[in-house]
């Protein structure tokens, strides 16, 4: 590859992704393969890393050691928490967010997954599926990341044999079709050798699909898939009234970024919870007028009428106003190594609003490994339960499967200010 | 329903709107924060994104600069008039000013002041009330701060506990701190160095003139090239040799090698950038090599 190639001429924007598997999975050889194949790791780092893999006795580099950033991590050999690593192709940039494997890590791989638009499963072709995978699956599901890969991977220690990769395939199928999923996709790879990850490689010739990089640089980002409603939460409130410019002092800004769907100039809008209409009179970003905005852009709103809005408050389109609801229904992860208190008042944040709220009800505690439903009356760190809140003020909220950022929400515990549950409304 | 018209946004215009976002978050969930701002690249972006964020508007926070005494001059004239003709309140605590308190005591005159920063910092936070501190550090930049949240929680005393850091999911930040506490926020987390350049040459954002090759005296170290300066003069035995430079970082004169470059604009940069073999932090930064843990011990003590 040559040096300006990666500057990306085409920009076909940027895309967040997750990678899921244990060390054993050789999923930091994988990410570690990607950033060494797109040329993203540079060479003190290589020096560090051919370093260290010597003092452990290995005679080539170990690509593992790239994603391990902490002293604990490096020391025990393992990954604890998510690490987001960075590559750009000639058109694309990717963000990874690797997220360990380990049971007593889901939250941090529900963490990873809240924020990819793609998940890469890891299934060594040897092993084939084990829990690690169901669970895996089961909870990029949850988190709604649209597109799945499956990727069988150190296809070189099965001899590169298609009936392994083939069996294992079909097993999966049969998991997805159970457990709902719709697309995913399979390619078998050796992220050692680095057979199909960004170079096909001469001894998988019976798999004609696209290589790993190939199906990344194809993906579709966020958002560019279904049209959404306009949701638009306001973040804060411009008021420039001190500033010498006259034209300003009637200046009332709207400031936040568009979460879903697109507004344009002239399009009529709600604004939640009061309930009162209006036109958009400008967009801007930065005082520069534009004619209109899409999902993901940060901007000013300026309205024909003056209303009274502020943070916490939500502009949407008139026709397709959600309701707000005091009461909801939700998947939840609990985070927190302090236990679930049912009969403790929480906070919940949804876009940026912020309510208190209690637990009304526990309907079932979801079993990650088989998807059975147990009952139970608290939650504990990594568990992921069904069950309702009551909220002491109405939000706005769309069913997390039908919109991600309205849909979503954390819980927050005021006495400590710790971020101990991530909810989806069901 | 909405018909779909545009895809997707472009690169740059996801990061500048993610970095607009937490701002904003930063905004409307503290009620005392400040921007820290060195005049170097990092923080110029900020200051870009700031503008973008909150203009018409003035900023919802100062700007702050700790100063080791030992920056390049050129720098520090830089930030004084960027912050004059954003019309915006600049702060400076001064490191000196630590030392004459005696809250900072080097071990030898000649240490690098670059690890003291810290004291400062968290000195000027508990003079101001400030409960948020907005930083330019970026996750591509080294190993522990990969792992680093976008408003990432610091304790009383300043500390970083990687293996207690807050879950930070979606879009949903958690800025809430009790007194005392201190929320640190990373606008432009998400953002390598390539993405920097490329959004300096997209603004056409002015920096201070050392990030551009110029003939500068200095000393062969290794692979390092150490300038010449009053502070860091030549030893008895080195050669000195005009070379010409660039600067990737401007951190403390102390710590901070340039690079050879002939690069003189941004267009050049960022074709250098592109083809690097080395990554920033470890060309540049003095500070960092002692041992692959460096970085992640400085942030536990409440460095940035």
């Amino acid at each position: 590859m040559s040096a300006l190639e990666h500057l990306p001429g085409i920009d076909n924007g940027l895309l967040r992704f997750l990678t899921c598997g244990s060390v054993d999975d050789g999923k930091s050889t994988l990410i570690g393969r990607l950033l060494f194949d797109s040329k993203t790791i540079l060479a003190d780092t290589l020096n560090a890393m051919e370093k260290t893999s010597a003092k452990r006795g290995m005679t080539a580099v170990d690509l593992s050691l790239l994603t391990d950033g902490l002293q604990a991590e490096r020391e025990q050999g393992i990954t604890i928490d998510v690490a987001y690593r960075y590559f750009s192709t000639g058109t694309r940039k990717y963000i990874i967010a690797d997220a360990p494997g380990h049971e007593q890590y889901t939250r941090n791989m529900v963490t990873a997954a809240s924020t990819a638009n793609l998940a890469i499963i890891l299934v060594d072709a040897r092993k084939g599926m084990l829990n690690q995978t169901r669970r895996h699956s089961t909870i990029a599901h949850l988190l709604g990341i649209p597109h799945l890969l499956v990727a069988i991977n150190k296809m070189d220690l099965v001899d590169y044999d298609q009936a392994t990769y083939e069996s294992i395939k079909a097993e999966y199928t049969k998991f997805a079709h159970k457990i709902g999923l719709k697309d995913v996709r399979f390619i078998p790879l050796s992220a050692l050798a680095g057979d199909m990850v960004v170079e096909r490689g001469e001894r998988m010739p019976w798999y004609e699909g696209p290589t790993l990089m190939q199906i990344l640089e194809a993906a579709p980002a966020a958002h560019t898939e279904r049209p959404e409603s306009f949701r638009f939460p306001v973040q804060f409130v411009c008021r420039p009234q001190d500033s010498a410019n006259p034209d300003l002092h009637d200046y009332r800004g709207f400031m936040g970024r568009v979460e879903s769907g697109e507004i344009a100039v002239g399009d009529a809008v709600t604004v939640l919870p009061n309930g009162l209409t209006s036109r958009v009179k400008a967009i801007e970003i930065g005082g520069q007028k534009i004619d209109r905005a899409i999902h993901e852009q940060s901007v000013t709103l300026l309205l024909e009428d003056e209303i009274d809005t502020s943070r916490g408050d939500m502009i949407v389109k008139s026709a397709e106003a959600p309701e707000p609801v005091k009461q909801i229904d939700a998947n939840v992860c609990w985070l927190s190594e302090t236990p679930m208190s049912p009969a403790r008042t929480y906070l919940v944040r949804h876009t940026s609003r912020e309510v208190k709220a209690k637990i009304a009800k526990i309907d079932y505690r979801l079993d990650i490994n088989t998807l059975e439903h147990e009952p139970v009356t608290t939650l504990v760190m990594n568990d992921i339960a069904r069950l309702s809140l009551k909220l002491a003020q109405p939000i706005f909220a769309d069913a997390y499967r039908s919109n991600r950022a309205t849909g979503a929400f954390i819980i927050i515990d005021e006495s400590t200010n710790n971020t101990v549950g991530a909810g989806m409304i069901a | 329903m909405t018909t779909l018209t545009q895809q997707t946004l472009t690169h740059l215009d996801w990061l500048e709107a993610e970095a607009i976002h937490i701002m904003r978050e930063v905004a409307g969930q503290c009620s005392n924060p400040v921007l820290l701002f060195s005049g170097g690249k990092d923080s110029v972006c900020m200051l870009r994104i700031a503008e973008k964020a909150f203009r018409p508007g003035r900023f919802p926070f100062p700007l702050m600069h700790i100063d080791t005494g030992h920056n390049y001059p050129e720098v520090i004239a830089f930030r004084d008039k960027r912050a004059e003709e954003l019309g915006e309140r600049l702060i400076v605590r001064s490191l000196e000013d630590s030392m004459a308190r005696g809250s900072i005591v080097l071990k030898h005159e000649n240490e690098s002041r670059n690890k003291h920063q810290s004291v400062t910092l968290l000195e000027a936070i508990e003079e101001f009330g400030f409960d948020c501190c907005i930083g330019g550090a970026r996750r591509d930049e080294e190993k522990a701060r990969a792992k680093e949240r976008i408003m990432s929680f610091r304790d009383e005393f300043g500390q970083w506990d990687p293996k207690n850091q807050r879950p930070e999911l979606w879009n949903l930040y958690n800025a809430r701190s009790h007194k005392g506490e201190n929320i640190r926020a990373f606008p432009i987390s998400n953002w390598t160095e390539l993405d920097v350049w490329q959004y300096i040459q997209r603004e056409q954002l002015e920096l201070p003139s050392i990030y551009f090759a110029h003939t500068r005296p200095v000393v062969r170290k290794g692979e390092l090239l150490m300038p010449v300066t009053d502070l860091t003069p030549a030893k008895p035995g080195d050669t000195i040799e005009e070379v010409m430079v660039r600067f990737r970082t401007v951190g403390d004169v102390s710590c901070t090698a340039p690079v050879a470059s002939d690069a003189d604009t941004v267009d050049k940069i960022l074709a250098e950038t592109a083809t690097t073999t080395i990554t920033e932090r470890g060309a540049t930064r003095m500070d960092d090599q002692t041992s692959e843990a460096s970085m992640e011990q400085r942030k536990k003590e409440g460095y940035f």
